[in-house]
């Protein structure tokens, strides 16, 4: 029998503002200037799969802000949005009103629609099947900078076609309860360069409030607040960055990094976010407000515990 | 040696090997990223060299800080772990068109064209890591008559493969970049070519990079 592999695919009618091909990351990279990449809501792109009973390491496309607006050409397939999203599909120019965390069935010729994030930044589609993407350094994660996985390293494009492969027969209706619970207070643990900055800085990063700038995207949250000065050295010899650092520029700003942050840095380091905190973390939009709190490394590491249980307990009760 | 390990965040270790710059540091430093790269400790998921850090960052599901700086602090280091360590030349072109700042310079260092070229090609540069882009090498050190000030306004695109220089450092943009170091030549060689899946970058952290001057015209035939 002869198989056309080009038979079920998405047609772009629109990419939406920053729609990237995501999985887990690309790990043992960071000496060559590559970042880890990799979905920004962690947790939201395991249940993403999960719900789709993917490998838990499929590919998802990621989109922010506004989605993108698909046209589906191809056999029955289930799909399922996770984030905090409001989307819709058109079929025969009816609109279906729909809920993330559950598998929905797309028909041939229907319209996915996928609007916008509600008050958060990230969301998730994943198919049951697989995208057909690029590979590279064992992560199909797009790094629009470095120009490299799925899509030749760049956001989806208007007109374009994306392939699928391995098409499901038709889910079980899975389904998650969840609220992504938003937060304000960022728990942090303080940073090696801490000491730079005076006792009155210090007083006012972990009390005073900080707004999220625009200039927030992948790589980075800016902030705007109070200024955070430096009583030793705006400056030091550069060194190796990770996802949560928050630097504190020679204006005085802290910039937090993400997951496609460069991999090296110059401005001294005054803490880092907690691991269980990060994927709240990349859901702040700009506009927001947030405070840093500072905690102990053996709370941060039970706070952490506690948070892959929850994850756990959600993809164990999944219906 | 390691002279201090302390925790970044929750999932990375901080090893403080010192607080000047130099190649006997810098050498420890990657030493250490070496023998950790043979060392399959569980958890590992990037080692970070730099001039005289080194950072490890790790799964918190598989590892935790107390685990990994055990392990880290008890690790046999192999002697003379430096079979990674290459010899790699690299062609220069310094037609007027990619030697963005040599008239800056000239007048900044008050030294003719030609010596600011002779002087830079007589030594071999050490890399002391790659990152902030991909690929991107920090060598040194430079001949002290060549320390140059960075420019007070940073291009805001440096061409792809431009050689630039600032106090004691060169380097190479590996992409187009926004950047402040004085471009003083561009290389017909991609630094990190971004179609290879294994080895993408053609210098690594401990490498000793060779310049050499080349022609516009077998620059163009290089890049052909």
């Amino acid at each position: 029998m002869k198989i056309n592999m080009n038979k079920n695919y998405f047609e772009v009618l629109r990419p939406g503002i920053n729609s990237t091909f995501q999985d887990n990351g690309r790990n043992n990279f960071y000496h060559i200037g590559i970042p880890f990449s990799g979905a920004m809501d962690n947790r939201n792109f395991i249940l993403a799969n999960t719900i789709s009973n993917n490998e838990i390491n499929n590919p998802v496309l990621e989109f922010a802000y506004q989605g993108p607006k698909l046209k589906y050409i191809g056999e029955n397939i289930s799909i399922n949005v996770t984030g905090d999203v409001n989307f819709k599909i058109i079929r025969k120019n009816k609109n279906l009103e729909l809920s993330c965390y559950e598998n929905i069935i797309l028909e041939n010729n229907d319209c996915l629609d996928i609007l916008s994030t509600n008050r958060s930044v990230y969301g998730y589609l994943s198919i049951g099947g697989t995208f057909e993407v690029d590979y590279y350094l064992n992560s199909c994660s797009t790094n629009t900078k470095a120009k490299i996985g799925a899509n030749s390293g760049e956001k989806l494009e208007k007109g374009q076609i994306i392939h699928l492969k391995n098409i499901k027969k038709i889910l079980p209706k899975n389904k998650i309860e969840y609220l992504n619970s938003k937060i304000e207070n960022i728990r942090i643990i303080k940073g090696p360069h801490f000491d730079y900055f005076s006792k009155d800085a210090i007083h006012s990063f972990l009390s005073d409030e900080f707004n999220v700038t625009k200039l927030s995207d992948r790589m980075g949250i800016r902030l705007k607040g109070p200024k955070i000065s430096n009583i030793k050295n705006t400056n030091i010899k550069s060194e190796g960055l990770v996802k949560g650092v928050i630097q504190i520029t020679a204006d005085g700003d802290p910039i937090i990094m993400l997951s496609d942050h460069g991999t090296i840095g110059g401005y001294p380091k005054i803490g880092v976010v907690i691991s269980a905190d990060y994927d709240k973390l990349v859901q702040i939009p700009p506009g927001s407000k947030i405070k840093f709190k500072e905690i102990n490394l053996k709370d941060a590491e039970t706070i952490f515990k506690l948070y892959e249980m929850e994850t756990q307990n959600l993809i164990s009760n999944i219906k | 040696m390691i002279k201090n390990i302390s925790n970044l965040g929750d999932a990375a270790l901080y090893c403080d090997f010192g607080t000047e710059v130099n190649k006997e540091i810098n050498r420890n430093v990657i030493n250490y990223f070496n023998n950790l790269r043979d060392s399959n400790f569980l958890g590992i998921t990037n080692i970070t060299p730099s001039y005289n850090k080194l950072v490890i960052s790790f799964d918190l599901k598989l590892t935790s800080f107390a685990k990994l700086k055990k392990q880290v602090e008890n690790l046999e280091l192999k002697k003379n772990n430096n079979s990674k360590n290459n010899l790699i030349k690299i062609p220069v072109c310094c037609a007027e068109e990619f030697a963005l700042d040599i008239k800056r310079l000239q007048k900044l260092l008050k030294i003719n064209e030609a010596k600011i070229y002779e002087t830079f090609f007589s030594k071999n540069y050490y890399c002391y890591m790659t990152g902030f882009i991909a690929g991107m090498p920090f060598l040194g050190d430079m001949d002290k008559s060549l320390f140059a000030k960075r420019l007070e306004t940073p291009r805001v695109k440096v061409p792809k493969n431009s050689i630039g220089i600032t106090e004691q450092f060169c380097n190479i943009y590996t992409f187009e970049s926004p950047g402040g170091w004085n471009i003083i030549g561009k290389t017909p060689v991609d630094i990190f070519d971004n179609k290879k899946n294994t080895e993408p970058n053609l210098i690594n952290p401990g490498d000793t990079i060779s310049f050499y001057p080349i022609s516009k015209l077998e620059y163009e035939n290089k890049y052909e």
